[in-house]
């Protein structure tokens, strides 16, 4: 076991991944120039040389879309794109390119690359420096989705997705680098044998998130502990195809559902967990409404004293379950 | 509007390029593969456009009649283990690098031998197994794909080469400028291939580009480019012979353009002559005098092979074709479990 963080782990699952597997290549902008991606690549093109770490043209679509076409000859392609917004570009890529080659092929092609969305919000950054698209890719049957949380998931989500065989869309959000655990040495990781998970245990209310939405039901559940509510945390850390079943079953257990996503709210994962509960219990299982903690169906605003009422807060998320138990 | 510039000049005039193909230094063999190869795309093509007048085709069909040569001349000098990208009009593609009328039959008629399985339909198929990465209708969406191929191929040193085959209405999506500038500086083997066929879906590309020259583009990004006549299968070959061999020599990407022009509509097997702003009944009539595969039969024959072996040939494509509908008809369409069985791979598993 050593000691890491959430951006340092993302780099071990890199290294691992190159020093591992020849047919890994990495390619994005900035990845020479590690202010773009925090601690997460840094000196990676100097350990495993500038020919696998590729350092590209302004240029998302045919970046992506190159990787799908590297993908389709035996390479497993991880693209960076340092901040999401800007990974829109690629949406071919992702959506008519990556997505569709399995099925519209008979199967016969698929495109194996990893693409890795970088949320970077806050700091006044406004609309176009601050989107957190999950929701977007995750309804895209052939992509797979994932948005690690905790930091042996920053590297091993990396890893299972880098060796699938389809498309996967890795989302991390730096508001979660400075987080640190002891992590044990990096393995090969099958993206088949990962679920969604149970954090926390807890039996009065069940806090669903993802990503920085689980961050704030971890903290949540901290608080209502203190106010004698034991609440139950599950990370929906893979999105497409969305495993419901530990949050169903929790659910089941507790009645009360709180679903938090760092996102919008309207066709969100929110709204997704709440359906998938909503159709798997009867009604007599809920104790009461469930609720959803999201942004504000708004672009991200710059100004500060709008940036503050814009994102949730633990208290929000304390609130909402705190109304479902009274 | 400022006058377009008719950069292409004769290359663009129909009146042009009629006569008997130059041969070069072809040797009878290849000269007759190709000639085989361009009779079965038309065949091919000719009994599909059939097929849909019967309604028995139903899926979009974009047909490349008029436009054989370049595909062919291309792939004279592509081996199985090359990716070729093709587009919304690629039975030519298709079928120029090997692959099989039969499952190019199936697959518009959406059987499970096709060769997308039946998933594809005319638009989307498969044969990697001869050198035919894929081909899908979104405009320009796989120029960089092809790109992607050859990086592979570098790195792997392998010698393969990435094709992208794409249109003039291709070259107006910006992600062709991404494409040419990110296979330039990385000195990538791909050769790009342009069919300018002087329209896109319905528009005269004097009405959307100020020129009518699309290796413009390539030029700007220090790409070696050729500007050929797209009727003259040996000429295709050739330069893309010249341009094949440097990309798999590291010497890095290339460029054709290939004037031509569509003997059908955009789509579906009418010729569109109600459609766009320019194209006419007697256009299309001029054009089919520049016809590849009577300008190649000609040049054949006054070298001195047999009419009668060159209309031999002609009439093996016919019948292939027409072999290949009738099993289409027969074939088993796909299981229903193949609607959810391909949306990925596998269930996540490593490889």
């Amino acid at each position: 076991m050593s000691a890491t963080n959430y951006g340092k782990a993302i780099r071990e699952g890199f290294a691992h991944l190159l020093a591992n597997h020849q047919d890994v290549f990495v390619m994005g902008q900035g990845l020479w120039s590690p202010w773009y991606v925090g601690s997460s690549m840094t000196e990676l093109e100097k350990e495993f040389g500038k020919e696998r770490v590729i350092d590209t043209p302004v240029s998302e679509w045919a970046c992506t879309s190159a990787a799908v076409g590297a993908s389709l000859y035996g390479k497993r392609p991880i693209v960076v794109h340092p901040r999401m917004d800007f990974m829109v570009f690629a949406t071919d890529s992702l959506v008519n390119q990556a997505a569709k080659w399995s099925h519209m092929l008979g199967g016969q092609a698929n495109p194996g690359l990893t693409v890795r969305g970088i949320i970077n919000r806050g700091g006044e950054q406004g609309a176009q420096h601050s989107q957190s698209l999950q929701s977007w890719y995750a309804h895209i049957p052939g992509l797979r989705v994932v948005m690690p949380y905790t930091v042996a998931d920053a590297r091993d989500l990396l890893i299972a997705a880098t060796l699938s065989r389809d498309p996967v869309l890795y989302i991390d959000d730096r508001w979660l680098y400075g987080q640190e655990a002891e992590l044990p040495a990096a393995v090969d990781v099958d993206l088949a044998a990962l679920g969604n998970q149970v954090l926390r245990e807890g039996s009065d209310v069940t806090l669903a998130g993802c990503s920085w939405g689980t961050e704030l039901a971890m903290r949540a559940a901290d608080a209502l502990a203190g106010q004698g509510v034991s609440a139950e945390v599950v990370d929906l850390r893979i999105l497409n195809p969305l495993d419901a079943e530990p949050l169903i079953r929790s659910v089941e257990k507790t009645g009360r559902l709180v679903a938090v996503d760092a996102s919008w709210r309207t066709c969100g994962v929110a709204g997704e967990a709440v359906a998938r509960v909503s159709e798997a219990l009867e009604p007599a299982a809920w104790k009461a409404r469930p609720r959803r903690i999201t942004l504000p169906d708004a672009p991200a605003p710059s100004s500060k004293v709008l940036e503050d009422i814009y994102y949730p807060s633990v208290e929000d998320v304390v609130d909402a379950a705190l109304s479902t138990l009274s | 509007m400022n006058q377009p510039l008719k950069q292409l000049g004769a290359l663009a005039d129909p009146a042009a390029f009629r006569g008997p193909v130059d041969l070069q230094n072809t040797p009878d063999a290849t000269a007759l593969d190709m000639l085989e190869r361009m009779a079965l795309i038309r065949r091919a093509e000719e009994q599909i456009a059939d097929m849909v007048e019967a309604g028995e085709v139903n899926c979009p069909c974009h047909f490349a009649i008029g436009q054989e040569a370049t595909a062919v001349g291309v792939a004279a000098h592509l081996r199985p283990t090359d990716r070729g990208f093709g587009a919304h009009r690629s039975h030519s593609h298709y079928l120029a690098s090997g692959g099989s009328v039969d499952k190019l039959m199936a697959e518009v008629l959406g059987r499970d031998t096709g060769a997308s399985r039946g998933m594809g339909g005319s638009m989307h198929l498969y044969g990697a197994d001869t050198g035919f990465a894929g081909s899908v209708p979104i405009v320009a969406g796989t120029v960089p794909l092809a790109v992607g191929a050859g990086l592979a191929a570098k790195l792997d040193g392998s010698g393969d080469v990435g094709v992208a085959y794409f249109g003039d209405g291709a070259c107006e999506e910006g992600v062709v400028h991404e494409s040419l500038n990110l296979a330039a500086i990385m000195q990538l083997p791909v050769l790009f291939v342009v069919e300018n066929n002087l329209y896109s879906s319905h528009l005269d590309i004097h009405l959307r580009q100020p020129s009518d020259r699309v290796a413009r583009f390539a030029e700007s990004h220090g790409i070696a480019t050729h500007v050929v006549d797209g009727n003259d299968v040996v000429e295709v070959a050739r330069v893309a012979g010249e341009l094949i061999g440097r990309a798999r020599a590291g010497e890095g990407p290339g460029f054709i353009e290939a004037v031509t022009y569509r003997w059908r509509g955009h789509v579906g097997p009418d010729e569109n002559i109600d459609v766009g702003l320019r194209r006419s009944a007697e256009e299309v009539a001029a054009w089919k005098k520049r016809d590849p595969i009577a300008r190649l039969r000609a040049a054949l024959e006054a070298r001195g092979l047999a009419a009668s072996d060159l209309d031999a040939r002609l009439d093996a494509a016919e019948t292939a074709a027409k072999a290949a509908r009738a099993k289409g008809y027969d074939a088993p369409w796909p299981p229903q479990s193949a609607l959810l069985d391909h949306v990925y791979a596998g269930r996540g598993e490593a490889i």
